[in-house]
């Protein structure tokens, strides 16, 4: 993925968007005209039926995509902390600042925690979320804490934020008794009712046109909150990511269509994702309002997720936010990335352009609020932490057999009834072939 | 991105950030190894077939390979491609065939279940032979209109000016012990419903070579469903040349006298072994037979040995209500009702969707189907 061109004062107000604003409707008025019709009356037509004014040319020209029309991509600091251009610092209170940092050092120690699990054998799956914290923070901190989450799988920092606690992510990677969802789901699909983040699910997109739906009835119910939708430049080739623009676009709902372009879905690069400006040229064609911004810049993150949730609520349509970031980690743990990538390209991210320390250079270089000792110290202080929940949900029960037929139904049906009863019958008769001692009580 | 020769103001984190693991290689690239439990059944392997020339020792994702490596050496039009194909696919199926025969052959396509389906599809009906990978069988539903709507009812429509019996699409299905709701699942029962399509599941890296080469040379879209616990865990002595096994034809892979034992994939082995159990446990003789082909199936074979045992239990992970299990009980009920000691007994999965952590409890494992055989003898 070659990321282009920086834009540092953008108006947040996408560039690209406003640009083919002002071409739509400039050349509706400059046009050369077909000389004969009343341009009042075929521009009513047109408005009616296209939805859109109608113009013509008389030269065969079709449009070709130019590589210099590529959109740019919104920066605040550059890859040292250093800030470009000061009218974009949106100066956040350290305690904020520290908040922020405070989530990301967090998140990427609890990753690095669970990944050896995985590797251990003490868990069965795991994804780490490096490299991409800063998008996670960045974005999460900028939203009302009300807003209404539909994640991906690789969006654990904004439930770091959001307040998860260290007990609840352990609880469900071990799908142990405490995980709401009674151990039914694999690892990393956390899901949090108070918190306002619907349970991940598997199934790529699927989330997407979701959160067009939800966005358009908090509109009515909630007016004032909207949705934000997480997805990968993978799962934006899914037809789901069509309708789930489509809606929200012709439906005007106030959701927040948030793209972590990481350069890979698993194996396949981003190149062979899709021809063309990556996924914020597509926002135009649905009549969205877009932006691409520095995924690794948390602070670009943060202004641009603030400012798109106003437009999204104020002017009641969707934004499309593309963050350019880099998935530092393998897939998951079923995953060698070395198979399809080299290994430079993985340091020159983690070491040229890693969020964190970008984050960090700014804290310690243009707001002298962060030293060498603190960080070690949080550092260590995280990791106790993590430490201290793995070791508790590891102890802790897996859930009782039983818990198999809840939540399929709101209630047990009769066949469910039927079914439970056969296999409490069951592991009556043979218990000892089952790993009963490690479950709670059938 | 611009690259500074700035001194690090800190380097401590930087270091600490780069995941440690990334930089050791690590042995897999399959969903399937990172398995903690025993599993939950004994494979069985088969002698190579007879007739078949020289063998060579596979597992059952090398032993497609090679049945995708016969079709893209033997026929000019053959292409393969999916999510995350080229570079040997997230099971190793098609390792090193894009190195073989080029990226316009074996090739990515973009993240789109529903894509690949209609491109696989409109491939077919232009001529090319298509193999096409769904990632897992979890992932086929966006696709479902192309291959219920389309692929099986290409020909029908068009009195046959146009169909796309080149199309053959893989996917790998079935319980790992730790896939929960989403990587787990066979969907035979709902495609099983589309009149048009063939449906075959192997059990075996012999099977799989002789039936994927099979489903790319029937003149009938096919549906491949490939048990992924079986990728590494089953081998076997595979011929290394061109062959291919009968589609619609069911494998008596155990002969007996007293109770019919019915599954495919890996469900067989589970039933394999349950029948040394009641041999050796009950003194029960039981006959196994591999299904093998879903739609359309062999109700012969099938209903010959219900007639002769006059016990029956149909096996399959899929959730019992709507199964496949269903239609075989059915047909035996209706042609063998005379014969029958005993109502056909079904051992599938419960009516819920799969669950991870408690996946022993929903899983028709040997014991509830020890438990089958029982209750279809002393009833
Ligand atoms: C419908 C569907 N198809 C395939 C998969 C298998 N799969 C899981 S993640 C993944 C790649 C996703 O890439 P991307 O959207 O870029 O997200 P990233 O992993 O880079 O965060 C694939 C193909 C799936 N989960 N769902
Ligand atoms: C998948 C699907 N959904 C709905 C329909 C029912 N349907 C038939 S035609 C039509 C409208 C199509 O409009 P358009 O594509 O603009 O074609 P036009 O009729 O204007 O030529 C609809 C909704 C259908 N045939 N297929
Ligand atoms: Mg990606």
């Amino acid at each position: 993925m070659s990321v282009g061109r920086f834009i540092n004062c953008a108006a947040i107000k996408a560039a690209y968007v406003s640009a083919f604003r002002q071409t739509f409707h400039g050349a509706a008025i400059s046009a050369v005209r077909y000389k004969s019709t009343t341009p009042q009356s075929e521009d009513q037509l047109g408005m009616k039926i296209i939805g859109g004014p109608r113009s013509f040319i008389n030269k065969l020209e079709f449009l070709e995509p130019k590589l210099e029309d590529a959109i740019p991509i919104y920066r605040v600091y550059d890859t040292e902390g250093k800030i470009l251009d000061g009218t974009q610092d949106p100066k956040l209170s350290e305690d904020v600042l520290h908040q922020m940092y405070h989530s990301m050092i967090m998140l990427n120690t609890m990753d690095e925690v669970m990944y050896s699990a995985q590797r251990q054998g003490r868990i069965s799956f795991y994804m780490t979320n490096y490299g991409e914290e800063a998008s996670h923070i960045g974005s999460a901190a900028a939203l009302d804490k009300r807003d209404l989450v539909f994640g991906q799988y690789r969006e654990a920092g904004v439930l770091v934020w959001r307040g998860f606690t260290l007990d609840e992510f352990m609880d469900q990677c071990y799908a142990n008794v405490n995980d709401p969802a009674a151990g039914k789901q694999m690892p990393v699909h956390y899901g949090s009712r108070d918190l306002n983040f619907v349970t991940i699910s598997s199934p790529l997109a699927t989330q997407m046109p979701q959160a067009s739906g939800a966005a358009y009835a908090l509109k009515r119910t909630h007016p004032g909150l909207c949705v934000i939708c997480y997805f990968g430049e993978g799962a934006a080739s899914e037809g789901d990511a069509h309708a789930a623009f489509n809606f929200a676009a012709t439906l005007d709902a106030p959701c927040l269509f948030f793209c972590r372009n990481n350069g890979y879905a698993i194996s396949t690069p981003a190149h062979e994702q899709y021809r063309g400006d990556g996924i914020a040229a597509r926002g135009s064609g649905y009549g969205m309002i877009t932006i691409r911004i520095d995924g690794n810049d948390v602070l670009a993150v943060y202004n641009a997720t603030k400012k798109a949730r106003q437009i999204a609520i104020e002017e009641s349509r969707p934004v499309l936010i593309e963050a350019m970031t880099y998935r530092v980690g393998h897939h998951s743990t079923s995953d060698d990335s070395t198979a399809y990538r080299a290994k430079e390209e993985i340091e020159e991210w983690t070491s040229g352009d890693n969020p964190i320390n970008r984050f960090k250079f700014y804290l310690i270089n243009e707001r002298q609020c962060w030293d060498e000792e603190r960080d070690k110290a949080l550092a260590a202080e995280c990791k106790k932490q993590v430490l201290k929940a793995f070791t508790a949900a590891e102890k802790r029960k897996k859930p009782s057999p039983s818990l198999l037929f809840t939540d399929v139904y709101d209630d047990l049906p009769p066949n469910l009834v039927k079914q439970r009863q056969e296999m409490v019958d069951h592991l009556g008769k043979y218990s000892k072939h089952y790993p009963l001692d490690d479950h709670e009580p059938v | 991105m611009a690259t500074h020769n700035l001194t690090r103001v800190v380097t401590g984190l930087a270091k600490k950030n780069l995941p440690a693991c990334l930089l050791k290689r690590t042995s897999i690239n399959s969903f399937v190894v990172t398995k903690r439990h025993a599993t939950h059944f004994k494979f069985y392997p088969d002698p190579p077939p007879i007739d078949c020339g020289p063998t060579e020792k596979m597992n059952l994702f090398q032993s497609l390979t090679s049945a995708m490596d016969i079709s893209l050496s033997s026929d000019p039009t053959t292409l393969v491609f999916g999510e995350d194909v080229a570079f040997g696919g997230v099971f190793r199926c098609t390792v090193d065939l894009k190195e073989k025969y080029g990226q316009d052959r074996v090739f990515n396509t973009p993240l789109c279940e529903q894509g690949i389906a209609g491109f696989a599809i409109g491939a077919a009906v232009a001529g090319s032979t298509v193999v096409a990978e769904m990632q897992f069988a979890d992932y086929i539903f966006p696709a479902f209109d192309q291959i219920v709507n389309e692929a099986a009812k290409y020909r029908y429509r068009s009195g046959g000016l146009f169909e796309c019996g080149k199309l053959t699409i893989r996917s790998p299905c079935g319980v790992v012990g730790h896939g929960g709701l989403y990587h787990s699942q066979t969907p035979e029962a709902h495609f099983a419903h589309a009149a048009g399509l063939k449906i075959v599941i192997p059990r075996s890296p012999i099977q799989a070579k002789g039936l994927l080469l099979a489903c790319v040379r029937d003149d009938n879209p096919c549906l491949f469903f490939e048990p992924k616990i079986l990728y590494r865990a089953a081998e076997e002595d595979v011929p290394v040349g061109d062959y291919t096994l009968p589609l619609g034809k069911a494998e008596v892979v155990r002969l007996g006298h007293d109770v019919t034992m019915i599954g495919y994939g890996t469900q067989v082995h589970v039933l394999k072994e349950v029948a040394e159990m009641a041999h050796d446990e009950l003194g029960i003789s039981c006959e196994v037979i591999d299904l093998v082909t879903i739609t359309p199936w062999d109700e012969e074979a099938v209903c010959k040995s219900a007639a002769k045992t006059g016990r029956v239990i149909v096996s399959h992970e899929s959730s019992l209500t709507g199964g496949f299990a269903a239609e075989i009980a059915s047909t035996i009920q209706k042609e063998c009702f005379l014969n029958l000691e005993a109502p056909v007994e079904r051992v599938c999965g419960y009516d819920t969707p799969f669950p991870h952590i408690l996946e022993p409890y929903f899983i028709p494992d040997k014991w509830r189907c020890f438990e089958a055989v029982k209750n279809v003898t002393n009833y």
